[in-house]
């Protein structure tokens, strides 16, 4: 296995759980809901996915678990906010640190423990392709998804019906409204969509990258992905783009330093962010294109009239 | 917006923690920890330190902890929160609380405060330290007699004297074996992140080194170790869980004894500032069974140990040369403290370019 396809398989890794909590928040948000929690459903789901998978044996249960306990988490948030009518911007932050601190109890016992990896699913003949074969074709399921989620959202915003109910949802919730459609079904479903997403996220961090359970051990990863999404200027393949690269930038320094190149490491440590802002300077040139994709009424509350 | 999310929790985790009734009578003892009290690592280690305090005195004391306390102004605030809620003595177990320490301590001069692995102290200010580095001069003989390659990896996490001396030990005691033996250095920038620690793991594992040694706080590389079917040192707590097959030993961090000892002082008044700097033969670091290794490699570990113990051998002892070549000890001297605790160089053997 050569250098450059062991740096390849470690970024996508790394870039898969940025790639699966963005395209879901990138839903939630379609439908004009901000939701900052995402951190507090990635950890979420993580710790249940670890716990689910010590339990039975099978991580095929833990993804489960993950997905499910990121769902329910998010619908809290749903509740709160779309119900209740909270601040967006406050309950997010608060799912978040919530996120972390009930986790963290859950988790405590199963601290230390090693954990079941993930199996590969290889194709057969397609992953005897040379280079790309043991890239895209021998890898865990998760990856399958997110991949599939990325090409599943896309054809469901732009292609399906209610999709575009979604979309008209979050750019204009009163007309959604006058029309007939359910503006707080259609955002509940998309924040679950969201959690669901996050709490995958979670699992691969916890059956995938690091077979382990460790307190906060999503590491900001879902505060990344939150941005993603803004990067991705909300359209559902950039999301991919902008997670690969940041994954393959922070990866790439780290290789460097193994390498032993000579630049200072803080800087190195820098470049992912760097890289992302410049990219985003590039592509948010056009101020018309990226106000069309911006989901008008993102973050705005919905009380309909009686 | 992680910052304002750390600040957050910061202020979540200070009203979060017990505000139980306190007996007025009982004294009660502070900590104030970078990570959870869970990490497999460096704040679990301080955390059984605590533990065993409250086991001895827990008569006449009570103990009260802030955990996953960043670095910066948020750790401030934290350990403002403590002094102003009662604490009498307070123990801050990163160096990156150094500054917030000392600003707090000049605020509230009745309270006295120890923090680790600084070097700044005050009329109310102590540090204390352990002699890792010790740990790791070992490390450094066992990777050179087991690696193949000749090439060890060493994860790092920020440039300050502490990591840089760990280094610069295990190198020395390396070459005191193989002269030619070479370490890679990844810079994770990070105490604690899993994900990063494994990434930094596959980098160095992919770039050929057989054996790996880590200075952040996780068990990630142990297990990426484990599955590469490389051998490694775990690091602050005994790590055997994570790499039965793996781990060669790890540097265990002991606080107990020494937080006994303090807190027996200051609960007596005796308590005076010090510069504690105790390593293994006064028991505050000990080294986890030396497993996965013939028994000649196994031996030579268990004879360096017990020199170390005995102060008949000093890991930074000359002949040893800066990175540059230039000379840094004449042959018989052996480095002092000072030096040390400001390490910002590399010893001949590193292929990395020290940060700044």
């Amino acid at each position: 296995m050569g250098i450059f396809e062991a740096i390849l398989l470690t970024v996508i890794t790394a870039a898969t759980p940025l790639v699966l909590a963005a395209i879901g928040e990138l839903v939630t948000e379609r439908s004009g809901v901000l939701n900052l929690g995402v951190e507090g459903m990635m950890v979420m789901g993580a710790a249940c996915a670890f716990i689910a998978t010590q339990q039975t044996g099978s991580p095929y249960i833990g993804i489960l678990a993950g997905i499910a306990s990121g769902a329910l988490f998010s619908l809290l948030f749903g509740f709160l906010t779309l119900t209740l009518v909270a601040n967006q911007v406050a309950t997010g932050l608060a799912l978040t640190i919530l996120g972390l601190g009930v986790s963290g109890m859950i988790g405590e016992s199963y601290v230390g423990q090693s954990g079941i990896k993930l199996p590969q699913i290889v194709f057969p003949i397609l992953s005897d392709i040379p280079f790309l074969g043991p890239l895209l074709f021998r890898q865990d399921l998760i990856f399958y998804l997110s991949i599939a989620l990325v090409a599943g959202v896309h054809w469901f915003l732009f292609r399906s019906r209610a999709g575009l109910k979604l979309r008209s949802v979050g750019d204009s919730h009163s007309s959604a409204h006058a029309l007939g459609i359910n503006v707080i079904r259609t955002r509940y479903l998309a924040v679950m969509f969201g959690g669901a997403c996050a709490g995958l996220a979670g699992a691969q961090l916890s059956l995938v990258y690091t077979p382990q359970w460790a307190e906060n051990m999503s590491a900001g990863r879902g505060w990344i992905a939150l941005a993603l999404v803004v990067f991705a200027s909300w359209r559902p393949w950039r999301i991919v783009a902008g997670g690969y690269l940041f994954g393959a930038v922070s990866i790439s320094q780290l290789y460097a330093q193994a390498f032993g190149i000579g630049i200072p490491s803080q800087f190195l440590s820098a470049l992912p962010y760097l890289a992302t802002i410049v990219v985003l300077i590039l592509i948010s040139h056009n101020r018309r294109m990226t106000l069309i994709n911006t989901p008008a009424a993102l973050g705005k509350a919905f009380v309909p009239d009686r | 917006m992680k910052k304002i999310l750390f600040a957050l929790a910061t202020t979540a985790a200070v009203i979060g923690f017990s505000a139980g009734a306190s007996a007025a009578d009982k004294a009660k003892i502070c900590f104030v920890y970078v990570g959870s009290k869970t990490d497999g690592g460096w704040t679990q280690a301080h955390d059984l330190g605590r533990q065993e305090l409250e086991k001895a005195l827990g008569d006449k004391i009570e103990t009260q902890f802030l955990e996953n306390v960043p670095e910066g102004p948020d750790a401030e605030r934290a350990i403002e929160r403590l002094a102003r809620s009662g604490c009498g003595l307070i123990f801050t177990t990163s160096f990156g609380f150094m500054d917030a320490t000392v600003k707090i301590a000049a605020k509230f001069p009745d309270v006295k405060f120890e923090h680790a692995t600084g070097y700044k102290t005050a009329p109310n200010l102590a540090t204390y330290n352990s002699r890792f580095y010790e740990g790791r001069y070992i490390q450094g003989q066992i990777a050179a007699k087991i690696s193949q390659k000749g090439v060890a990896g060493y994860i790092a996490s920020f440039p300050i004297p502490e990591v840089v001396m760990g280094i610069n030990s295990f190198v020395t005691g390396a070459r005191s074996i193989n002269p030619d033996f070479k370490i890679k250095v990844v810079w994770a920038n990070t105490w604690f992140d899993p994900g990063k620690e494994a990434d930094a793991a596959k980098a160095l594992i992919d770039q050929g080194v057989d054996v790996l040694t880590q200075h952040t706080d996780t068990t990630a590389p142990m297990q990426v170790a484990a599955e590469r079917g490389i051998k490694a040192f775990g690091q602050a707590s005994d790590m055997i869980k994570a790499g039965p097959e793996t781990q060669l030993t790890a540097i265990v961090d002991t606080w107990g004894a020494y937080y006994i000892k303090r807190t027996q002082a200051f609960i007596d008044g005796k308590w005076e500032t010090t510069s504690s700097w105790d390593g293994l033969k006064d028991g505050i670091l000990t080294m986890a069974p030396y497993t996965n290794m013939p028994d000649d490699v196994k031996a030579l570990a268990e004879a360096t140990q017990k020199k170390i113990e005995s102060g008949e051998l000093k890991p930074f002892t000359g002949p040893l040369k800066k990175q540059d070549g230039s000379e840094w000890l004449a042959a018989g001297v052996s480095s002092d403290d000072g030096t040390l605790l400001g390490m910002n160089f590399y010893v001949e053997g590193v292929d990395d370019k020290l940060p700044q």
